[in-house]
């Protein structure tokens, strides 16, 4: 199943810890981590389900191409990861 | 009298609390390292509310049933979803997202209204909760206004809306400021709007646009509420004036050192007691002489005493936005911050200044409770 994990700064604001869900698509991925963490929705994503223009996702090290849709399809030991668009220094 | 003040800043909403006369002490910090664009304590019930700014993870809002010993993070305003392939510009061409980017005001409704609050945002929704910012709702006849197109942003990325008077004597009553987008107010709670600028104007607009409602860049607006048909606004332009309800304005001109400024505070009884910060105007954004005072009339904004007992007068630059000068209930304790972290009481209508903090970091708001 893939695992979901949010960048340790997040979690100074709401408990997420990294967590196994189901899903086919990075969508569907983190709907499921937001069902474990319903607080945790807000801080990723904008009240049109759109991810947060400086938060960053990235599935087994790759960032994901799609970032309005989150529609990527992940494989099932899939590793997403969701941290602050961090840039510069 | 209030004997505890809150300020919100850029790292934290710091306490603080009188323990003697003319001594203030900062007591706790809630927030540590956070943004907390404001504060508000409602009145009805005690409850506190924080609104913070997380940047990456957009904007929160926590309430606090004792007085700040523990916080609960409640519901934000969410923004509609815009029409497919819609994207909206301000008259500058830049695009005004519809999403909440930070709160610029909260407001309690009236005792008669309890749990209703109404939130003012970046980029220019307002918003009400009628059960104590669980939840909330935005206020569409004032988003969807054609007229709204026309507002933009002035020092912020996008319109904001910054301060809410609601009538003490009708509570469907409610006035709004814009910067830079000019006054509304409804008078049935939200349904129906009209602009309220008669008498304002912008120079800084082209010429044609100078009166134009939403031409006008009210930095921030009060409403007295012992006499609830005098308003103040500090303007982008100067100092405004209305004792008719805000159906007229007039101008204050001549006002030392400067008629620029952000904030303004009026008298709870009286109307014609008001207090302003001056600043250089437009770019410079700077206390003239590098002394930083505060202005205060008590006719009515014909005359101005500047009052500068205990503040610095030499080498300051402090910068005091709107939301960053408050008044207790009594009318007689004055708090302010600026941006350089410095947070000056008054225990006398302004007379005398003592200094609460000169480290602090910057300062969005202060509020007495």
């Amino acid at each position: 199943m893939p695992r979901v994990s949010f960048t340790r700064n997040l979690q100074r604001h709401v408990a997420c810890p990294p967590c196994t869900v189901d899903g086919w698509t990075v969508r569907e991925c983190l709907d499921a981590a937001f069902d474990l963490y319903p607080l945790a929705r807000g801080y990723v994503l904008d009240e049109h389900g759109v991810l947060r223009q400086h938060m960053a996702i990235f599935v087994d090290g790759e960032p994901v191409g799609d970032r309005r849709t989150l529609g990527d399809v992940v494989s099932e030991q899939a590793e997403i990861f969701v941290m602050q668009a961090l840039s510069g220094g | 009298m209030s004997d505890q003040l809150l300020v919100s800043t850029r790292k934290g909403l710091f306490s603080a609390r009188r323990t003697g006369r003319g001594v203030w002490d900062l007591d706790s910090v809630a927030f540590l390292g956070d943004n907390v664009s404001l504060a508000m304590a409602d009145p009805r019930d005690g409850a506190w509310y924080a609104a913070l700014d997380h940047g990456h993870f957009g904007a929160k809002l926590h309430r606090s049933r004792d007085r700040g010993a523990t916080w609960t993070e409640i519901g934000v305003p969410a923004y509609p979803t815009p029409p497919e392939g819609h994207v909206e510009k301000d008259f500058l061409g830049r695009e005004i997202p519809w999403r909440l980017i930070r709160f610029w005001a909260l407001t309690p409704g009236l005792a008669s209204q309890p749990g209703l609050l109404w939130a003012g945002t970046i980029p220019g929704g307002l918003f009400w909760s009628e059960d104590h910012g669980d939840t909330w709702q935005l206020v569409e006849p004032l988003w969807h206004m054609p007229e709204r197109r026309k507002w933009a942003g002035g020092g912020a990325e996008a319109p904001g809306l910054h301060s809410i008077c609601v009538d003490p004597r009708d509570g469907n009553r409610v006035a709004v400021a814009i910067s830079s987008g000019g006054v509304w107010i409804t008078e049935d709670r939200g349904r129906t709007w009209t602009a309220h600028t008669k008498g304002m104007r912008a120079d800084y607009a082209p010429p044609e646009l100078v009166e134009a409602p939403e031409s006008q860049d009210p930095h921030h607006m009060v409403q007295c509420p012992g006499a609830p048909d005098a308003y103040w606004i500090q303007h982008h332009n100067g100092i405004f004036r209305s004792t008719d309800g805000a159906m007229t304005w007039t101008e204050i001109t001549g006002v030392k050192p400067s008629v620029f400024g952000f904030p303004v505070v009026v008298h709870p009884k009286d109307p014609d007691t008001a207090w302003f910060v001056p600043a250089l105007k437009d770019e410079r954004r700077i206390p003239a002489e590098g002394r930083v005072v505060v202005n205060r009339t008590r006719d009515g904004g014909r005359t101005f005493e500047t009052l500068h007992r205990g503040l610095p007068q030499a080498w300051a630059y402090d910068l005091v936005y709107r939301h960053a000068l408050d008044l207790d209930a009594s009318g007689e304790r004055l708090a302010f911050g600026s941006t350089t972290g410095s947070v000056w009481i008054s225990e006398n209508g302004g007379d005398d200044w003592l200094t609460l903090a000169e480290h602090l970091p910057p300062v969005h708001a202060v509020l007495f409770v």
